[in-house]
C-alpha cells in the first residue's frame, strides 16, 4: 500500500537579547557554567519575574514575518513539571492565549510554491543543562531563563525533504530579521517533529510519533526518513501503531522510544500570577512592522530584477543576509551598467574561495577588500588583465593577503592590447612555428590556439588572446576551398 | 522607662529630641524578649546572633524610623539570614538578596531583627500551629493560639517583644492575627507592596503588611513598605500618600455599608455583640451605618481553596533538594524528588499540594480552577457594587476570638473557616485592617474589620484611628 506522511514541526529558538527573558542576567553562550544567574533565573524563593520588553518585541517581528496574526490580549502560562534543569519545577510558557497565530510559510520544493501553515508562535524561557560528570549531575544554569520563541507549523508538510526546505527557509527568514543565532550545535535552534502515516488518499490522521534529538536540518529529514519507512514497515506487517516520543539516534541512523502517550505528563498549564496578562498595541505591533527589513523571498525578487539575474544567481547571492548585503553592496559599487561580471564574480571565484574556506562569502578575507575584487573584476571585463590572469591574481591575492593591484603590478600583467606590439609578437611566432602556421592555413582549426598559446607564452600572458587571434587569422588567410 | 512599651511614634519622637537612642531601644527590646519569649515562642531560631541586628548608620537618624527595631515574618527575605518559612524543606536557607521591604526598612533607617518571627509552615493556616518550630501561645493566653499564619509577628507586638512587625497575608493572615491578639494589622491593596522577596504561598493574593501596636504606627510603616517596584511586575505605578496625614480627620458622613451575610450563624456572640457596639461608636462619631448585601460571600471559601491551593502547588514545587534546604540524599532523583517532599513538609504543606495539584489537572482544570477565576470576579464586583456608594464596609475580623491550641488543629474544615470574613478582601484584591474593638468574658480580644476598594488605605486609616481615639481596647496589655 502506498502510505502519505503528515508532518509538522516544533521549532524552539532562542531570542537574540543581550538579557534574559524575565531578568537582567546575560544570555552569552559558553561562559563559566553559573555565572550568568542570579535569584530570578534560579528561581530562588521569593524571586519573581519581569517579562524583558526587547524579547517580546523580537517575538512579534518573527510572528509578522511569519505572517502570523499578533494578539491583541495575551499572557503568559505555567508549565510545570519536575526536572533538575529548571529551578522553579514551571516553565514560564504560554499556554491558550498565545503571543500569535495562524500564519504561514511559503516553500518551493521542486520549483512549486508550497505553503506551509504556521499554528502558532509563542514565547517561553528555557532551562538549563545538565552536566553529567563521573557519578555525578550537575546543574548549569546559565542557560536558564533565555527567552526561547516556539513556533509550530500546521501539519502541512508530507515529505522529509520539504521538512528541509521549510527548515532552510525558516532559518533564511530568521536570520534576515536578526533574531537569533540559529546554530543547532549551540543549541540556539532546535527542532521536534511530528509524524503520522495515512493511507494515500484517506481522509484524517494516523497515530502520531513525536521525534526528539535531531541536532541538524539533515537530521530532520533522515530522522523523518527512517521514521516513514519503520510506520510503513509495521503498517505492512499489519500492526498498530502507539502514539509514542521517540529519539533519533544520528550515529546509527534511527530511532528509540523515549516514552509512551501513558506516560505523557499532565502539565497542569494555568496562567502565571505572576505576570499580568497584557495588551499589545496596534501602535506597537506597526511599530515593529515598521522596522522589519526586506526579507529572503522579497530581496530575491528584487536582485532578480533590479540587476537583472537568473533566479539560480539571485538564489546563492542572496542565501543570507549578509552575504545579500555584500553582495549587493559589491555590485551597486562596480563600476558599470552591465552587472554580469561582478555577479559572476561573486558566483564564480568568490564562492568556490568561499567554499574551499567553509565560509560564507561574506566572510571572505580579500585583501584590500571589495575595493579590490570591484578593480580586478573590472580590469578583466576591459580586457586589460587576461581572464585567466585575473584569475589567478584573485587566488594568489587570497593566499598571500596583498592586494591584488599590487600583484598585477609587480608582475606587469596588464594585458597588451596595443597592436603594433601585438603584431611583432604574431610575426615571430609564424615564424617560429611555420609548421602549425600552414596547419591553420590548411584548415586545421586547432593549429590556431596553438599559435595563440604560443603568442601567451611569449608574452608571458599578458598579450590579449582575442586581439592575438584575429591577428593570426588575418595573417594567415585560409585556403580551403568551400 | 521600659522602652519596650512604647509605640514606634512615640519612640521617633524621643529620639528627636534626643532623649534616647537606638541601641537603647534594642537593649530594652533584648532583655523583654529574653523575659517572655519562652513563654510565648513568637520568634525562631532565637540566638543572640539573631537579635544583634547591626546599628543603622548615623544617617539614618534622619530618616523616618530612625533606628527603630522591626520584626520580620520567616518567609520575607533576608540576605544572609536564615529564611525558613518555617518549614523544615528551607532548613538553612540564607537568601542572597533581600525582599524589596527590606530594602526599603533599610532605607528608612529601621533595625531589622533577624530572629523572625514564627508562622504557619509557608503561610498555610489560621493558628501559627503548623511551624515547623512548633507553635507559638497567645500572650493574652497561653493556652490559645495567636492565629495565622502570622501568628509570631502578632503575638510579638501584642506582648511587646516587638515594636513593629511585617506579617504577609493570604488569606487573613495578618488580621486574624491581629485580631486574636488585640494589636493592629493591615492587608494593603493588591500592588501596593512590592512582593519580591517574599516566599510566594498564592501569588495573586499575597500582600505584605504592617502589624503594629496602633493604628499611628500602621500608617508610619505602610509609608515604609510602600510603592512601585521593578521588580514585581505585580505592583501598581501609583503614588503612595502619606497615610500619616489621614489621622486625625473627623468622620462625620462618612457612609458605613455592613455586609448581612457576615452576621449570620457561626458568628460568636460577643464577637458579634463587640462589632455592634463599635458600629453604634462610629454612628456617634457622625458616621451612617447602613446593611448592604455581598451575594456571593457564600462562595468566597471554597473559591479561595481552590485558586489558594492551585497556585501553592506550582509555587511550592521547587522545593525538590535540588538547590538549598533540606534534601533526603536517595539513590534516584525520583526518589530524590520524593523523599525530600515528603520529609520536608508538613502534613498541611502536603493537603494544600495535593489538593491545588488535582484542581489543576488534566479533566478537572475547567470544572475548579476556571470556575474559581469566574467566581472570583463575581465577588469583587460585589465590592465594587457596595464602594460606589458607601466609603467603606465594616465586619468582625472573625468569626470567633482566639481557639484553644489543639483544638482545631485535627478538623481542616473547622480551622479553614476562621478566615471565613477575611478571605474576599484577597480575592478582591481591597485593603482592610483589624483594630481591637473588645474582649470577651475569657478575656480574649475581639478584632473589628474595616475594608475599602483599593488604595483606599487612606479612608481605613482615617476610620481605624477616629475610632481608636475614642477607645482604649489598643491601650491594655497582656499581664505576661
Amino acid at each position: 500500500m502506498k502510505y502519505e506522511a503528515v508532518i509538522g514541526l516544533e521549532v524552539h529558538l532562542h531570542l537574540k537579547t543581550k538579557t534574559k527573558a524575565f531578568c537582567g542576567c546575560s544570555t552569552e553562550f559558553g561562559n563559566q557554567p553559573n555565572s550568568q544567574t542570579c535569584p530570578v533565573c534560579l528561581g530562588l524563593p521569593g524571586s519573581l519575574p519581569v517579562l524583558n520588553k526587547r524579547a517580546l518585541e523580537l517575538a512579534i517581528k518573527v510572528a509578522l514575518a511569519l505572517n502570523c496574526k499578533v494578539r491583541e490580549y495575551t499572557k503568559f502560562d505555567r508549565k510545570n513539571y519536575f526536572y533538575p534543569d529548571l529551578p522553579k519545577n514551571y516553565q514560564i510558557s504560554q499556554y491558550d492565549l498565545a503571543l500569535s497565530q495562524e500564519g504561514y510559510l511559503d516553500i518551493n520544493p521542486e520549483g512549486k510554491i508550497k505553503r506551509i501553515g504556521i499554528l502558532r508562535v509563542h514565547m517561553e524561557e528555557d532551562a538549563g543543562k545538565l552536566i553529567h560528570k563521573d557519578q555525578v549531575s550537575l546543574v548549569d544554569f546559565n542557560r536558564s531563563g533565555v527567552p526561547l520563541l516556539e513556533i509550530v507549523t500546521k501539519p502541512d508538510i508530507n515529505s522529509p525533504q520539504e521538512a528541509y526546505e521549510y527548515l532552510t527557509a525558516l532559518k533564511s527568514i530568521l536570520e534576515y530579521l536578526e533574531v537569533s543565532d540559529c546554530d543547532m550545535e549551540k543549541g540556539s535552534l532546535r527542532c521536534d517533529a511530528n509524524i503520522s502515516l495515512k493511507a494515500a488518499g484517506a481522509k484524517g490522521l494516523g497515530v502520531k510519533t513525536e521525534l526528539k534529538n535531531m541536532n541538524s536540518f539533515k537530521g530532520v529529514r533522515d530522522a523523518l526518513t527512517y521514521e516513514i519507512q519503520r510506520q510503513a514497515g509495521l503498517l505492512e506487517r499489519g500492526q498498530k501503531l502507539a502514539q509514542e516520543t521517540r529519539l533519533w539516534d544520528a550515529e546509527k541512523s534511527l530511532t528509540v522510544l523515549m516514552r509512551t502517550k501513558e506516560e505523557a505528563q499532565d502539565y497542569r498549564y494555568f496562567p502565571e500570577p505572576d505576570l499580568a496578562p497584557f495588551i499589545i498595541t496596534k501602535d506597537k505591533v506597526e511599530e515593529v512592522r515598521s522596522a522589519i527589513t526586506e526579507l529572503p523571498q522579497e530581496k530575491l525578487a528584487r536582485f532578480m530584477r533590479e540587476y537583472n539575474l537568473a533566479e539560480y544567481e539571485a538564489k546563492i547571492l542572496t542565501a543570507s543576509r549578509k552575504d545579500a548585503d555584500y553582495a549587493e553592496d559589491c555590485i551597486k559599487k562596480y563600476p558599470a551598467e552591465d552587472k554580469k561580471t561582478i555577479v559572476n564574480w561573486l558566483i564564480g571565484p568568490v564562492l568556490s574561495e568561499a567554499n574551499t574556506q567553509n565560509c560564507a562569502p561574506s566572510e571572505l578575507k580579500i585583501p584590500g577588500g571589495n575595493a579590490e575584487l570591484i578593480k580586478l573584476a573590472k580590469l578583466a571585463e576591459e580586457g586589460k588583465v587576461s581572464h585567466l590572469a585575473a584569475k589567478a591574481v584573485f587566488n594568489e591575492s587570497i593566499t598571500t593577503g596583498r592586494p591584488a593591484s599590487e600583484i598585477i603590478q609587480e608582475k606587469n600583467l596588464y594585458q597588451v592590447s596595443d597592436s603594433a606590439s601585438l603584431e611583432a609578437t604574431a610575426e615571430e611566432v609564424i615564424k617560429e612555428n611555420s609548421g602549425p602556421a600552414g596547419d591553420y592555413r590548411a584548415g586545421k582549426e586547432n593549429a590556431l590556439m596553438f599559435l595563440v598559446g604560443q603568442a601567451m607564452k611569449k608574452t608571458k600572458g599578458k598579450a590579449n588572446p582575442k586581439l592575438m587571434q584575429e591577428i593570426f587569422k588575418r595573417r594567415l588567410p585560409r585556403c580551403v576551398r568551400e | 522607662m521600659d522602652l519596650y512599651k512604647l509605640t514606634a511614634h512615640e519612640l521617633i519622637g524621643l529620639i528627636s529630641e534626643d532623649k534616647i537612642n537606638s541601641g537603647q531601644i534594642m537593649e530594652s527590646l533584648r532583655q523583654r524578649i529574653n523575659s517572655v519569649d519562652q513563654k510565648l515562642k513568637a520568634y525562631v531560631r532565637l540566638d543572640d546572633s539573631g537579635l544583634s541586628s547591626p546599628e543603622p548608620p548615623a544617617q539614618s537618624r534622619q530618616s523616618i524610623l530612625k533606628g527603630i527595631p522591626v520584626s520580620i515574618k520567616d518567609n520575607i527575605c533576608t540576605q544572609g539570614y536564615n529564611t525558613e518559612c518555617c518549614s523544615k524543606i528551607l532548613g538553612g536557607f540564607k537568601p542572597p538578596y533581600d525582599a524589596s521591604v527590606i530594602r526599603k526598612l533599610k532605607d528608612a533607617g529601621a533595625r531589622l531583627l533577624y530572629a523572625k518571627t514564627n508562622m504557619d509552615e509557608f503561610a498555610f493556616g489560621s493558628s501559627t500551629e503548623n511551624s515547623y518550630f512548633g507553635p507559638t501561645h497567645n500572650p493574652w493566653d497561653c493556652g490559645h493560639v495567636p492565629g495565622g499564619s502570622s501568628g509570631g509577628s502578632a503575638a510579638a507586638v501584642a506582648a511587646d517583644e516587638a515594636i513593629l512587625a511585617l506579617g504577609s497575608d493570604t488569606g487573613g493572615s495578618i488580621r486574624q492575627p491581629a485580631s486574636f491578639c488585640g494589636v493592629v494589622g493591615l492587608k494593603p491593596t493588591y500592588g501596593r507592596v512590592s512582593r519580591y522577596g517574599l516566599i510566594a504561598f498564592a501569588s495573586s493574593l499575597d500582600q505584605i503588611g504592617p502589624i503594629t501596636k496602633d493604628v499611628t504606627d500602621s500608617a508610619i510603616l505602610m509609608k515604609v513598605i510602600s510603592g512601585y517596584d521593578p521588580h514585581d511586575s505585580t505592583s501598581i505605578n501609583k503614588e503612595v500618600p502619606d497615610y500619616t496625614k489621614s489621622l486625625g480627620m473627623a468622620i462625620k458622613g462618612l457612609k458605613i455599608a455592613i455586609p448581612k451575610e457576615y452576621f449570620v450563624e457561626g458568628l460568636d456572640a460577643e464577637v458579634k455583640q463587640a462589632v455592634r457596639e463599635a458600629l453604634e461608636k462610629l454612628r456617634n462619631l457622625g458616621a451612617t451605618v447602613k446593611e448592604v448585601s455581598l451575594p456571593h460571600t457564600e462562595y468566597a471559601v471554597p473559591v479561595y481553596y481552590i485558586i489558594a491551593t492551585a497556585e501553592a502547588s506550582s509555587n511550592l514545587a521547587r522545593f525538590d533538594g535540588v538547590q538549598y534546604g533540606y534534601r533526603s540524599v536517595q539513590e534516584s532523583l525520583i526518589d530524590m524528588y520524593k523523599k525530600t517532599r515528603q520529609e520536608g513538609f508538613g502534613e498541611e504543606a502536603k493537603r494544600r499540594i495535593i489538593l491545588g495539584t488535582f484542581a489543576l489537572s488534566h479533566g478537572y482544570y475547567d470544572a475548579y480552577y476556571l470556575r474559581a477565576l469566574k467566581v472570583r470576579t463575581l465577588i469583587k464586583q460585589d465590592f465594587d457594587h457596595v464602594f460606589k456608594e458607601y466609603d467603606c464596609i465594616i465586619t468582625p475580623t472573625s468569626p470567633t476570638p482566639a481557639f484553644k491550641i489543639g483544638e482545631r488543629k485535627d478538623e481542616p474544615l473547622k480551622m479553614y473557616l476562621s478566615d471565613i470574613y477575611t478571605i474576599s478582601v484577597n480575592l478582591a484584591g481591597i485593603p482592610a485592617i483589624s483594630v481591637p474593638c473588645g474582649f470577651s468574658k475569657g478575656g480574649m480580644p475581639i478584632g473589628l474589620q474595616i475594608m475599602a476598594g483599593p488604595f483606599a488605605e487612606e479612608m481605613i486609616f482615617r476610620v481605624a484611628h477616629t475610632y481608636e481615639q475614642n477607645t482604649d481596647w489598643n491601650k491594655r496589655k497582656p499581664k505576661l
